[in-house]
């Protein structure tokens, strides 16, 4: 993983509450046994037409779209599947951050560990930012943990120490993990025999 | 907290904790790591790239489900993707030591339907699986929750997760179901009151003596559709109905290993006076059949009531995403949903494919016959489940009322294999989402019990199931 830097981007709303992971990546695209490749069936149902057109009017197929590194979404986004495949399919796209004011769980977790960063802000300035002009731009630094606002205006948002030194330092867990292995086995050594999916 | 007394998850949390420092979540140890063919492929490939093993393969195990299909399994896979993804999960739980319980495997089914049928899910464990309804395994008193393929990935390296604690919220659900009223119907009706993301940041525990009162596979079928209300967890404190469950299958543990586990297992239940964060209480007396009518699991009405109605809702965008949901379901507001057509029922899923589940919709469907307008298809949620059915003659009964009886998996829960509704299609569905198109592009999904679905698929309209049992006391 890259470290995470500083940027600024142009916005890519999307008001709908509770945008499943089925609305994200739909499972017709789960088949797959690589990351690779999902950028174009990102938000397929909303995005093509039954003939696998692009529909002129949905955000993702409009110039505001392109280069965007922004998703501005509406409450409780990612809600629904453990697919990682979402927060793929938006990297890929060329998301780095997306706004809402909540985040599902599994979605935050996974976002997190693929670069993808979940910013939630409260509903005043989520309405804000729906309210600004298409080439607004949004500054997002991780390090102090603030975005600025096209009115200069800025807006701390919450984010795991641990995560965000993951990101910082564009490193993943499991490496941490693993040099916890001597913790591991002494754990191991002195839990109770549950099962053996071998025997 | 209150002094030293703890919840059921926090019990579960606390024996299992490897590690803690400053400025980390937790690290905690995985007990049973369930592997399927959807979600774990690259996260062999990421082992494969570091030149990692699997660390405890007798810790982990693996089925397909979501892409096979469930028609005829001696012939090949058709769809070449699907058959890639499955052959490739064969070839990696090879390669990594992993038992598989693979496409012409007696034990194979939807992970969920076997782990807890196999007596690999017991109480107190944490269990982990790269699928959001892991949460069924916490009807035995396990911490179980789905992962994303990243953390497939630390588990089978490390057999180790760095997860932060969750908060805990009780759901007290008391009295006693009424004729015609199922565990489905408890949790469609919580997930109504606190919304699909009333429980996110929770465990819930699951309580009282509506909940006492149902079987282990009814318990699962609650659990199960805790994420459908934002917890990854949901669990039910193991009792005698859980040990008479476990005692003799074939994982579960024998002589002196049962007597050990059973003390341990029942000083799992939260202690009297253990403080929640949150609680909800639901009168079980006076639930009534459930049905979804909109787009997400929270959008759900007792069977007789109006669907809401966006001109009675002042905030603007809670009026719009009703709007866009009725649209979408081609719905009207104000108007209740019994009676509307169908098109399709499908009776299967990890939250109502259990034997219990077939036979009940086979005792309503025995000597009738399903609407000629409907295409009903009963899909057994595993192998196990299957020959207990055929064991019982309820393929027979399904067949004579024209249901379709199928092979195991997850079918169209999720529509990955070729099992979906055409665009524009209504089903009555016994699983667990009704995204837009879950189940098919432009499907359109009312989510029920496995009685309403059975009554509905009579009819070929939703039905109350009640207005059938009356008059039958059975």
């Amino acid at each position: 993983m890259k470290p995470f830097l500083p940027f600024e981007s142009r916005l890519v709303p999307i008001s709908a509450n509770n945008i499943d992971t089925d609305q994200i990546i739909p499972a017709r695209f789960l088949k797959t046994t690589s990351k690779e490749g999902l950028d174009k069936q990102l938000f397929c149902d909303w995005r093509y037409d039954a003939e696998g057109n692009p529909k002129p009017d949905f955000i993702l197929n409009t110039p505001r779209a392109k280069g965007a590194e922004i998703l501005l979404a509406g409450d409780n986004f990612g809600c629904g599947s453990s697919r990682e495949h979402a927060p793929w399919a938006l990297t890929q796209f060329g998301f780095r951050a997306v706004i809402s004011t909540s985040f599902a769980d599994i979605f935050k977790g996974n976002a997190l560990k693929n670069s993808l960063l979940p910013i939630v802000v409260p509903a005043d300035v989520h309405a804000k930012l729906f309210a600004e002009p298409e080439d607004a731009k949004v500054q997002v630094d991780l390090a102090s943990q603030t975005i600025t606002l096209p009115d200069g205006q800025k807006v701390q948002f919450p984010v795991d120490e641990f995560s965000k030194s993951c990101l910082l330092d564009g490193v993943d867990e499991l490496g941490w993990i693993l040099k916890r292995q001597a913790s591991i086995a002494i754990f191991e050594a002195a839990r109770p025999g549950t099962v053996n999916t071998l025997a | 907290m209150s002094g030293n007394l703890r919840t059921l998850s926090e019990k579960v949390w606390d024996s299992h904790l490897v590690h803690e420092e400053a400025g980390a979540p937790a690290l905690i140890y995985i007990d049973l790591h369930l592997v399927h063919e959807v979600t774990s492929p690259q996260a062999f490939s990421g082992l494969r790239e570091r030149g990692l093993k699997v660390r405890r393969p007798d810790l982990t195990v693996a089925t397909v489900d979501h892409s096979i299909p469930t028609s005829d399994r001696s012939l090949p896979i058709m769809d070449p993707i699907a058959a890639a993804q499955v052959n490739k999960l064969e070839q990696n739980c090879k390669d990594f030591g992993i038992p598989c319980y693979g496409v012409h495997s007696s034990h194979q089914g939807i992970v969920h339907v076997i782990g807890p049928e196999l007596g690999l899910t017991q109480p107190g464990m944490t269990v982990v699986c790269g699928d959001s309804h892991t949460a069924t395994h916490g009807a035995f008193g396990a911490l179980a929750f789905g992962i994303g393929t990243s953390e497939v990935e630390n588990v089978l390296a490390s057999q180790c997760l760095l997860q932060r604690p969750s908060k805990t919220f009780k759901v007290q659900v008391n009295g006693t179901l009424k004729a015609g009223v199922s565990a489905k119907d408890i949790i469609l009706n919580l997930i109504s009151q606190i919304g699909i993301g009333g429980g996110t940041g929770t465990v819930l525990e699951y309580a009282g003596p509506a909940i006492s009162a149902l079987n282990m596979e009814e318990r699962m079928t609650v659990c199960n559709m805790s994420i459908e209300g934002g917890a990854r967890a949901g669990m039910i404190a193991p009792d005698d109905t859980t040990f008479q469950y476990l005692n003799g299958r074939q994982f579960a543990p024998k002589g002196a290993d049962w007597d050990a586990a059973l003390a341990r297992w029942r000083q799992l239940p939260s202690d009297a006076g253990a403080v929640f964060d949150r609680e909800i209480t639901i009168n079980g007396d006076s639930l009534a059949p459930m049905i979804t009518w909109g787009t997400n699991p929270g959008m759900g009405v007792s069977i007789n009531d109006a669907v809401p109605d966006p001109a009675s809702v002042s905030d603007p965008l809670e009026r719009e995403s009703l709007t866009k949901a009725l649209a979408y379901m081609g719905l009207e507001g104000g108007k209740p949903i019994v009676g509307h057509p169908i098109d399709v029922v499908f009776i299967g899923s990890c939250t109502n494919s259990r034997i219990s589940d077939l036979r009940i919709a086979a005792g309503i469907l025995k000597g009738r016959k399903v609407s000629p307008n409907v295409r009903v298809m009963v899909v057994p949620g595993s192998m196990e489940v299957k020959r207990q059915a055929i064991a019982e003659g309820l393929p027979d009964i399904f067949r004579a009322a024209g249901a379709d009886w199928r092979e195991p998996g997850c079918s169209m829960c999720i529509a990955m294999n070729g099992d979906q509704l055409k665009p524009g299609e209504y089903s009555v569905s016994t699983s667990n989402r009704n995204f837009e198109g879950r189940q098919g592009k432009g499907g359109r999904t009312f989510l029920a019990s496995p009685m309403t679905a059975a009554a509905s698929a009579l009819t070929g309209l939703v039905t109350d199931v009640r207005t059938l049992l009356s008059g039958d006391k059975s």
